[in-house]
């Protein structure tokens, strides 16, 4: 996955064969989880259990994009770094305003 | 005057500047998203009732689209992957399935749009429907650009495979880490609004 | 003036063949250099500083003179703004609104992140230019389409935006077509800021010179690295929630109107459900960090003209730049502190007070370490030193008069009086401009080769630190007496506000002469690019690599690649020859 300037050799070849079977095991990963995940939405559970469940699929699914279409599992530091302070922003973006919601008033 | 670390990659960081630019882009765009997941949450737990999202949406066409979506992702990575090989041909061939599913995408979602029109089903009409409207709106102007970048880089864009085919590969790779954030997006979008 | 021939032999080939001439729109309009670019987002910015200030000159006559006419150019303003020279309160509020976002959008951050940032990182990194030139440019042409478009906005039937630079809904939404172009406005301007931070976090990180290790950066850049994270990672939400005001003032939706809504007697025939605090989230999840935004490049210039004429390192470096991490970090969750009126509950009440008070630490351990740098320093009393000292205690009494706002209890009789609008302005005006300022002055000879006047710029400076002082000190005690903002008559309508009504008027004289004040740096700034003193490349004796280019610089920056050796600071190191060891010097 590298970037190296002029480093095509035939041990990168080998390394990228790897890879593609790794992409496409992921999209059958991906097909399943689809299928998955929508025919459990057919069982129309109570809210609480149909989001959880529905996040986690989600959530597999968009690791298994990100770690392997994206690379994501061989980068580098500095690129997690900053991934993870986005991260807990955006946690904290949806987080604080919720608990305000359920302290305090609300307006409808 | 050359930039360095536009093609080779620094020693301390092992980055190039272009993988580093386009990741800080996305960490934007989840925040982008983000306030708009944010801003669904709230409403959602604010309101008295909300819909559950087969009340106005196809959930089947939905699929077909979250297929069609997770397909284009695979083909973009067996784009790069093919220029990894040196195989331009077999670039051309992926780039263009890319690019064609991103339109079927689009098709889709066009009619999708023109019949809740059609039945006055509005932004106007619920906030539902207003976040799902602005959600998937954006995440279409998104998928437009996606593939107005995938097109240049398989038109007039790839003739810099001749004079500098490293720079082409890395390009085409930070392109599809782009495709990809598009295609995470929707991977969350598409239970969120559709499921529950 | 920055696209001079290269005449020094470069050390690699490749750079032989590079230089074709460009023509003049490429060199001086469409132009990739940080330089051209950097100079351009300054004179933006400057030129957005004084029409803000025009506006709030203008609201100040209205403030010290409730409903007198405005003699002389009280006309000019025409019969839906000023009927008769007496201005309508839809203008004041008008003027309010803008006076806010241009000078803290279309003034302070293209000022102090794309002029200074652009301008002086690449050189004091050592860099040749920024990491991405092209989308640098972009940058720029995004801040002017979005400055047109406010500035487009006062042509609109309706006037500009008129809700505050907050743009509260409901009343944004139904607000005149005026708030519209805001919206749109502002969607340019953050474009600009994103496509900006990309390439300053990657131009810091990439591009700095053999050498340069993180704790060798000088503090300048360290603030200008964490103002690109704060923008790049703050920005976005607002993005999309002006897409959602948009939507609904455009589409119809209801995301920020709740049901119920009677206007003028009439009911909004509008689905409802919505929510104004959700607009109060998403704001200020930007705003707030945007507040740093303001203040941390000026820091960092304060910083650097500090350890230069004291002719001693920053005290503290080491946990300046620690603060500068934490106090980036923190501004992310500190926002409601904005919204303590707005019904919530004890329990995030209280987290929001103490992640406030928690990031008042850092600040005040930046504010120590550059006050402990002035001790036992042989202190050059230069102009940019005299705006940079001025700032530190400026900045004491802005940020000191933040804590009552910050603790729940104590912002009740204080939030929305003109307390809160003196603390804010002495943060950024005797505060960040004053940094501004200190920046213009010392690093103008690197940009046009020549200094600025020192006579003009002592007048310079004695005049606007009095009048600031003068317009904003009294402004506590207003708000401290109850008096709202945004108060179109400056409170005449309430008992309560008569007896400090008075002071109004003195902080409009002191506005107006301010404005005079500034008359000796407008004219010094451009006198001296004929007549200044010509200098070298080190006019300062200052340490840090910038100092090692030509003044100005050429296209490229450097005669071969700089590197750093030492730290950013080696001000009278024992044993030297010289009172300063520059970073760059073998």
């Amino acid at each position: 996955m590298s970037d190296h300037a002029a480093d095509m050799t035939s041990d990168h070849e080998v390394d990228i064969d790897k890879h593609v079977r790794i992409y496409i095991t992921v999209f059958v990963a991906l097909m399943v989880l689809t299928i998955i995940t929508v025919a459990i939405a057919r069982f129309h559970l109570p809210v609480p259990i149909a989001v959880t469940v529905a996040l986690l699929v989600a959530t597999v699914k968009g690791s298994l994009v990100a770690c392997y279409f994206m690379h994501l599992i061989s980068e580098k530091k500095l690129i997690y770094a900053v991934l993870a302070v986005t991260g807990a922003f955006f946690i904290a973006l949806i987080a604080l305003p919720l608990f305000t919601h359920s302290d305090g008033f609300w307006i409808h | 005057m050359d930039i360095p670390y536009t093609v080779a990659v620094r020693r301390d960081t092992g980055l190039t500047n272009g993988k580093i630019g386009i990741w800080l882009f996305l960490a934007s765009e989840v925040m982008l998203f983000g306030a708009l997941f944010a801003s669904y949450i709230l409403m959602r737990v604010g309101a008295t009732s909300w819909p559950r999202g087969d009340m106005f949406l196809d959930v089947p066409l939905a699929t077909l689209n979250t297929i069609v979506l997770i397909a284009s992702s695979v083909t973009m990575v067996m784009a790069w992957a093919s220029l990894m090989r040196r195989r331009f041909g077999t670039f051309r061939i992926y780039m263009g399935a890319t690019i064609l599913f991103g339109l079927v995408f689009l098709v889709v979602k066009y009619f999708e749009y023109s019949h809740h029109i059609h039945l006055g089903e509005l932004p106007s009409t619920n906030n539902f429907l207003a976040i799902y409207f602005t959600l998937t709106g954006l995440h279409g102007l998104h998928v437009i650009g996606g593939m107005v970048v995938n097109a240049y880089f398989w038109g007039p864009g790839a003739k810099l495979w001749k004079t500098n085919p490293t720079w082409f590969t890395n390009r085409v790779e930070h392109s599809g880490l782009f495709w990809h954030f598009v295609d995470l997006v929707w991977i969350f979008l598409f239970p969120t609004l559709y499921l529950l | 003036m920055t696209d001079k021939v290269v005449v020094a032999p470069k050390p690699h080939a490749e750079h032989a063949i590079h230089h074709e001439e460009l023509g003049f729109w490429r060199k001086y309009v469409f132009s990739t250099d940080h330089k051209v670019i950097g100079i351009q987002y300054a004179v933006t910015g400057l030129l957005f500083l004084l029409f803000g200030f025009c506006l709030m000159m203008l609201m100040r006559w209205q403030l010290a003179y409730p409903g007198a006419p405005l003699p002389l150019i009280g006309s000019l303003f025409g019969e839906a703004r000023m009927p008769g020279g007496t201005m309508l309160p839809e203008f004041y509020n008008e003027l309010g609104a803008m006076h806010g976002t241009i000078m803290v959008f279309l003034g302070v951050v293209p000022l102090a992140v794309g002029g200074f940032g652009n301008f002086v990182l690449p050189l004091q990194i050592g860099a040749p230019d920024m990491a991405f030139p092209k989308i640098n440019m972009v940058s720029y042409w995004c801040l002017f389409l979005g400055g047109i478009t406010m500035l487009g906005s006062f042509f609109v039937p309706g006037g500009a935006a008129q809700s505050g630079w907050t743009s509260y809904t409901p009343l944004a939404v139904i607000a005149g077509t005026g708030q519209t172009w805001w919206l749109i406005g502002m969607i340019f301007l953050i474009t600009s800021s994103l496509l900006g931070a990309v390439n300053f976090i990657t131009t810091t990180i990439q591009l700095r010179a053999k050498g340069l290790t993180f704790m060798r950066f000088p503090f300048f850049c360290w603030a200008q690295f964490v103002t690109a994270f704060l923008l790049l990672l703050a920005f976005p939400p607002l993005e999309a929630a002006g897409v959602m005001q948009l939507m609904d003032r455009i589409a119809g939706t209801s995301f920020f109107l709740p049901s119920g809504l009677v206007v003028s007697g009439q009911a909004l025939t509008n689905a409802g459900g919505g929510n104004p605090l959700l607009w109060q989230h998403l704001f200020w999840f930007l705003a707030h960090p945007e507040v740093y935004v303001l203040i941390l490049p000026g820091m960092g210039i304060v910083a650097e003209i500090i350890a230069n004429n004291t002719r001693k390192p920053l005290w503290g470096y080491r946990s300046m730049v620690y603060s500068l991490v934490f106090l980036g970090f923190m501004s992310f969750i500190v926002w409601a502190h904005h919204m303590f009126m707005t019904g919530m509950g004890t329990a995030m009440a209280a987290f929001f007070q103490t992640t406030t008070m928690i990031i008042s630490i850092p600040s005040v351990v930046i504010l120590t370490a550059l006050i402990i740098s002035l001790w036992g320093g042989s202190i050059r009393y230069n102009t940019p030193m005299l705006f940079a000292v001025a700032f530190l205690p400026m900045f004491g009494i802005g940020g000191l008069t933040g804590l009552p706002l910050g603790l729940n209890i104590s912002d009740i009789p204080l939030h929305d009086t003109y307390y809160v609008i003196a603390h804010f302005h002495y943060v950024v005006a005797p505060g960040t401009i004053f940094a501004l300022m200190a920046g213009i002055y010392y690093w103008y000879p690197k940009a046009t080769g020549r200094k600025m006047n020192e006579t003009l710029g002592k007048i310079h400076f004695v005049g606007s630190f009095i009048c600031m002082n003068v317009i904003f000190m009294p402004m506590f005690i207003i708000g401290m007496a109850g008096v709202s903002r945004r108060l179109f008559d400056a409170g005449t309508a309430y008992a309560f506000a008569q007896p400090t009504m008075h002071w109004n008027a003195v902080s409009s004289w002191g506005a107006w002469t301010l404005a005079v004040f500034q008359i000796p740096f407008i004219f010094n700034f451009f006198w001296s690019l004929w007549k200044g003193e010509t200098v070298g490349e080190n006019p300062w004796q200052a340490t840090t690599i910038e100092w090692s280019a030509p003044s100005p610089p050429p296209h490229g920056n450097f005669v071969g690649a700089p590197e750093a050796y030492r730290g950013p600071y080696e001000y009278s190191v024992p044993g030297a020859a010289r009172d300063f060891v520059p970073q760059y010097e073998a």
